[in-house]
Formats: structure tokens, C-alpha cells, sequence
């Protein structure tokens, strides 16, 4: 089976467990859900809250991030789930890729999901274009699932998973959920400067990079965990 | 005791460290516009370029370790992460303090202070994961990958203020720098690599050993490396 067809696969497989209970999708969207409630609860004014929705739409959807990450791989690693992935003929970079691409889209399904309750929780219009927007969620969900992915196989098998990965992820990830914020924020507040290009352009770069980089370290860890 | 090939090299840098620091804080004129301010830079400036030269060779220790499988390059990979995470907290606490009387702040969100900042957390990153990781060969290669991971931000962290135009100053250069300041930053800079040198190869040396400890190898293979 050629590496396409394996990624396919992945995706399916990951794509099926969560159709057949969505534990995941929903424990994430209810996790970032919660952070907007703290966040809105915690902060002093409307106009405050308007201008930091694409912030901290951003920051919960990195600390729900984590745990999806965890699971990802939490399920694989239960009684050799993996070393059987690895030793059917999946090559670790269709694991990879498959497993990536599948946390994207979880991740971009939850970012969509929030994004109304965003609009009502913090009062806010969407004045952008929604083709941008869509990107941009699409991209932020990009640039978190390919490292989130590769981390989450590490710290899966060591100890202290739980500390470890968001160590490990959130340095790695900041400038992509900086970039990520600061599309999000023009995109729904206008952008009379045309400075969101320039944001997508750097998420686009950093989704590059670490799809990239991702792909081409990914067989070490799976061949020596 | 026997003086290792490293030891006059330490010897010599740390002569150079202490007459360029004596110089930079005695020795060379005050700024123009920051006046004795600037003589943080003669730490600040060598602790950033050394910080970048130890975290390139942490890389080159990490992508040596994956394509070869020798613990030898994990152990550079160790030995220049922790010397590369203690320059760069060196350059953090340096720079809030030179940014507090020039900007005004001790901390700001300039691309090269977040650059920086990341680099150093992701491989402090990756020495809190060598010590949760007790299998040798795991250690190793999860290590590799992540340090490989983290350096993306080195080359990053270098163009930042060229990519993003903010509060932090370019890249100096001879031609920017009057000639007096601009010598003793050489002086400076160049004990510090020294200096620097000398902490990783010791620290390699201890890393050698543990690795030896946790896994004997052929005294062929390690025998000369750490006599």
C-alpha cells in the first residue's frame, strides 16, 4: 500500500474511533469552553474582552490541545496498539502524517465550534472576510496538531507525561498561536491595514516548518519507543 | 593532578574574561546616549552569541546521535543544552536589565526577547526530559529529536530583528560600534567562547562517564575519550 493510501488510513481510523464515541471532540470543546467562561469571568470590561477573543480563543484551544494530543497517542499505547501499527506495513511517516492530520481536524472542528460562542460570550461582530477566517483556524489547527503530535509520542512513553507535555509544546508552539491570535483578532475586528496576509503568511511558513520537520523525525521515536 | 588538553584553554579564557570585564567596566568611555548602561552589553552581547554557538552544537550533537547512534554526540547534546540554558538565563537576566533603563521596562514582547525566550524554554524542555527518561537509548534519541525541534528557533531567534523591526537594536557591527567598545565586546566575547568551550568539554567528559555507568561499552570506543 503506497504512503498515501497508508495517511489515509490513519486518518479513517482515528476519524472512526471518534465518530463512535466523540469523547474527544466533546471533552476539548467543553475544556476550551470552560477556559472562555474563566477568562470572561475574570475580565473587567466588554471592550477589554472584544479586543483579546482571538487571544484567548487561541490560548484555550492550546490547552485543550494537550489533551487531545494525550489522548492521540494514550490510546495507541494501550496494550501495543502502536508496535502493531508499526509492524503492519504503516510506515511511520503515514503514522505520522495520519495521526497529525486526524488531531488537525479535531482540533479545527473545536475551534469552529467555539468560534460562535465566542461571537455571544464577548460580544463580538465579525467584520472580516469568513474564507480568512476559515483559514485561519485551519492553519492555527495545523501549526499545533504537527508538533502536538510528535511531542505527544514522546512524552506518551516517559514519565510525568502530563508536565512534561505541555513543557515541551507550549515554547514550541507560541509563535504559532501568536500568529494564530493576531490573524483571528483582525480578521474578526477588520483589518483596515491589510495586515492579516501577513500572519497567515507566517503560520503558513511555521506549518511548513514543522510538518516538515515533524515527518523526518517521527520514525526515530516510534522505531525506538 | 594531570592538566587535560581543555584545562589551559579554560585558563586562558578565564584570564581574558576577567581583564575584558575589568576593562569594560573601567577601562572604555561611557555611551553617548546610555551612558554607563552600556557596559551590561560586554556581558550581555557574549552571553547571547556564545548561547547560540551552544545550542548549535547541541543540534549538531542531536542530529550526530540520530543518523550515527553513537552516545558520544549524546553526550555533546547534553553537555552544550545545559551550558547553552544557563547563557541563555545569563542573557535573559542581562537584557531586563539593560532594558530597564533604556526602555524603560525590565521585559517587553520584541520578537527577539520572545525568540530568545522560547529557545531557552524548549531546551530547558528537553533537559527536564533527559531526566524523566531513565532508558539510555530512549533518553537519547527523544532528547535528539526534540533539541532538533528546539533549534529550529536558533536561526529564528538570530534574523528575528531583521524579519521583525521592534524595540531590540540589529545585529552590531564594526562599522556601527565606536572602536573602543567594539574591542573590548571582542575581548569579551571571544573569553567567553573560551570560557564556554571549557564547561562543555568538562561536561561532556561527566556525561561520557555516566553513559559508561549506566551502559559499558568497549573501552576501545570510550576509553581515550574521557582518560
Amino acid at each position: 500500500m503506497n504512503t498515501p493510501r497508508q495517511i489515509g488510513g490513519v486518518v479513517l481510523k482515528d476519524m472512526l474511533v471518534e465518530l463512535r464515541s466523540p469523547v474527544r471532540v466533546s471533552g476539548l470543546f467543553f475544556y476550551a469552553f470552560a477556559l472562555l467562561l474563566m477568562v470572561a469571568f475574570a475580565s473587567n470590561t466588554t471592550d477589554i474582552m472584544r479586543k483579546q477573543a482571538g487571544g484567548i480563543l487561541w490560548i484555550g484551544m492550546l490547552l485543550a490541545s494537550t489533551r487531545s494530543f494525550d489522548q492521540s497517542f494514550g490510546a495507541e499505547l494501550e496494550e501495543g496498539a502502536l508496535e502493531g501499527l508499526v509492524l503492519w506495513p504503516v510506515s511511520p511517516i503515514a503514522l505520522y502524517y495520519g495521526k497529525a492530520l486526524a488531531n488537525a481536524a479535531i482540533l479545527a472542528v473545536v475551534a469552529t465550534g467555539l468560534l460562535p460562542l465566542v461571537v455571544a460570550l464577548y460580544d463580538v461582530t465579525i467584520r472580516g472576510d469568513m474564507v480568512l477566517l476559515a483559514l485561519t483556524l485551519a492553519l492555527g489547527a495545523g501549526a499545533l496538531a504537527a508538533p502536538g503530535t510528535l511531542l505527544a509520542a514522546i512524552t506518551g512513553q516517559a514519565r510525568g507525561a502530563s508536565v512534561l507535555l505541555p513543557l515541551l509544546l507550549f515554547p514550541t508552539v507560541v509563535p504559532a498561536v501568536l500568529a494564530a491570535s493576531r490573524a483571528t483578532t483582525l480578521v474578526i475586528e477588520g483589518d483596515p491595514m491589510g495586515q492579516s496576509p501577513a500572519w497567515l503568511w507566517v503560520l503558513g511558513s511555521l506549518n511548513l516548518l514543522h510538518w516538515t520537520v515533524g515527518g523526518l523525525l517521527f520514525r526515530w521515536v516510534v522505531e525506538d519507543g | 593532578m594531570k592538566l587535560a588538553w581543555e584545562d589551559p584553554i579554560g585558563g586562558v579564557g578565564l584570564v581574558l574574561l576577567l581583564v575584558g570585564e575589568y576593562m569594560g567596566l573601567f577601562a572604555t568611555p561611557n555611551e553617548q546616549m546610555m551612558g554607563d548602561v552600556v557596559r551590561i552589553l560586554y556581558v550581555h552581547v557574549p552571553a547571547a552569541w556564545v548561547s547560540l554557538l551552544a545550542f548549535s552544537a547541541a543540534f549538531i550533537g542531536a542530529a550526530g546521535y540520530l543518523f550515527s547512534g553513537r552516545k558520544v554526540f549524546d553526550s555533546v547534546l547534553e553537555a552544550s543544552a545545559e551550558v547553552g540554558v544557563v547563557l541563555g538565563v545569563l542573557l535573559m537576566i542581562t537584557g531586563a536589565l539593560f532594558a530597564r533603563p533604556t526602555w524603560g521596562v525590565y521585559w517587553t514582547w520584541d520578537a527577539r526577547l520572545t525568540s530568545t525566550a522560547i529557545m531557552v524554554l524548549t531546551f530547558f524542555g528537553v533537559l527536564v526530559l533527559r531526566s524523566l527518561v531513565e532508558d539510555p537509548d530512549r533518553r537519547a534519541t527523544w532528547s535528539a529529536v526534540v533539541s532538533i525541534f528546539a533549534a529550529i528557533n536558533v536561526p529564528i531567534t538570530y534574523y528575528s530583528v531583521d524579519w521583525w523591526r521592534s524595540i531590540h537594536q540589529m545585529q552590531s557591527s564594526a562599522e556601527t560600534i565606536s572602536k573602543p567598545i567594539h574591542n573590548v565586546l571582542m575581548l569579551n566575547a571571544l573569553a567567553l567562547v573560551l570560557v564556554t568551550a571549557w564547561l562543555v568539554v568538562k561536561r561532556w567528559r561527566l556525561a561520557r562517564l555516566h553513559a559508561l555507568a549506566e551502559e559499558p561499552e568497549p573501552l576501545s570506543d570510550m576509553g581515550e575519550e574521557v582518560a
